[in-house]
């Protein structure tokens, strides 16, 4: 079973996101912002990170970028999953090292076919 | 909303005559939620009032409205994924060698709805520039729908249709935002395909002799005599050493003797020419 630690500060969105993962047989772990991320990678490494922009404590990005430039052997495949919509956005996630970017809304075909593409579904 | 019996015959033999298609006792209860926006639109107050107003023949426009909301348009870019990957690494990296001296590819997508698995195919070849330098690529989509073809040709998606199996790298490469909410594909992108509106049933589109063909999700709710037909007009329009692919779950095995299995790539057909049928035959 693949593993996905979604990080949101929307408790509405986590939920909606867990539903689905485990619908893909996924098992989900939360975390509220990037801090609580970045301790929940630190136990334990999923094979996926749906990943929010705007946080409170530490954003997104700051969070992307930390777990990018560690020095951590496993890295996961990060998807961004945001409002930020634009294609200034879009470009600065890649460059930081995102794999995939979900624009919010999104569903459950959209999802599925992000994690397919990273190759973790 | 209730649908008469005889309503209900109606509107399913009016789509039989004109798409080939069938809609199944399963599919029924979408005739209603299809029809929803004509109703509001024309302010019709019950369906039965609708039916009555298509069998005057007075009102060509209705008919064709009624016929294009019937008709399952879903699809998505990079459809099922697999198939693609199929196709590049089979069939596509055969007939790049096979081609190799007039440097020329035709594939046509029979049913290509709004145009995604049509854009998707160019995109895969436009990544790869270098490898298809001097080549010309035809890449031609086709459906009975002129809405379907409108939107193709217009290449505008909105934000939920654009990121529907399409991978972000693509995405940015090949379309551009436009008033904020939808993406509008790339001029590159655009000139690399053409769409046309016509039936299965119809000759096909230029230049006529295909070495891919798709036909994915459309022959599904065909009847048999329609499928018949349109295996047939697909065989005429593929290279001897062309490939077929169907969509996922769909298989020509059973339902015409134009194609068999390809046994080097699982998913695609061959076509069989008249000389291997009769050797099959004789055998
Ligand atoms: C479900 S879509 C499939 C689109 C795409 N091939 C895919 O797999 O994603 C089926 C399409 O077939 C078209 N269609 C139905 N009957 C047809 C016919 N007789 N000739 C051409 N297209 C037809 C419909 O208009 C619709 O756009």
């Amino acid at each position: 079973m693949r593993s996905c630690l979604v990080v949101d500060d929307s408790k509405v969105i986590r939920k909606v996101a867990r539903h689905i993962l485990e619908t893909l047989n996924f098992s989900v772990e939360e975390a509220e912002d990037g801090r609580e991320a970045l301790d929940r990678c630190d136990a334990s490494m999923p094979d996926v990170i749906l990943l929010d922009w705007n946080m409170p404590v530490m954003s997104g990005m700051e969070f992307l970028r930390a777990l990018r430039g560690s020095e951590r052997s496993e890295q996961p495949k990060v998807v961004f999953c945001t409002t930020e919509n634009d294609i200034a956005h879009i470009r600065a996630a890649i460059a930081a090292g995102a794999d995939e970017y979900v624009m919010k809304p999104f569903d459950r075909e959209t999802l599925q076919s992000k994690l397919q593409i990273v190759g973790v579904a | 909303m209730d649908i008469s019996q005889s309503s209900q015959r109606i509107l399913s033999s009016l789509l039989e005559a004109r798409t080939g298609q069938q809609i199944t006792f399963s599919r029924r209860w979408r005739i209603d939620s299809a029809l929803t926006s004509i109703m509001r639109e024309r302010e019709f107050d019950s369906i039965d009032q609708l039916v009555a107003r298509l069998v005057s023949g007075r009102d060509p426009a209705l008919t064709e409205a009624v016929i294009e909301a019937l008709l399952n348009n879903e699809t998505y870019f990079f459809r099922d994924k697999l198939p693609f990957d199929l196709l590049f690494g089979g069939p596509i990296r055969r007939l790049e060698l096979a081609r190799s001296r007039e440097r020329r590819l035709a594939i046509w997508c029979a049913g290509c709805s709004t145009g995604q698995e049509v854009y998707s195919l160019a995109m895969n070849f436009l990544d790869e520039k270098t490898r298809w330098q001097g080549w010309k690529i035809e890449i031609v989509g086709s459906d009975l729908s002129r809405r379907a073809i409108e939107r193709a040709r217009g290449g505008v998606y909105s934000q939920f249709e654009v990121q529907r199996g399409l991978p972000v790298m693509q995405m940015i490469r090949y379309f551009e935002e436009v008033g904020g909410r939808e993406w509008k594909v790339a001029p590159a992108l655009r000139q690399a395909v053409r769409f046309e509106q016509a039936s299965i049933s119809d000759p096909p589109p230029r230049p006529g002799r295909f070495d891919i063909v798709l036909c994915r999700n459309v022959l599904l709710y065909f009847t048999t005599e329609m499928r018949r037909l349109a295996f047939t007009r697909l065989a005429q329009a593929i290279a001897p050493d062309g490939s077929l692919m169907l969509g996922a779950g769909e298989t020509v095995i059973g339902q015409t003797d134009r194609f068999v299995s390809d046994p080097e790539n699982r998913g695609l057909y061959i076509p069989v020419s008249a000389g291997g049928a009769q050797a099959v035959r004789v055998a």
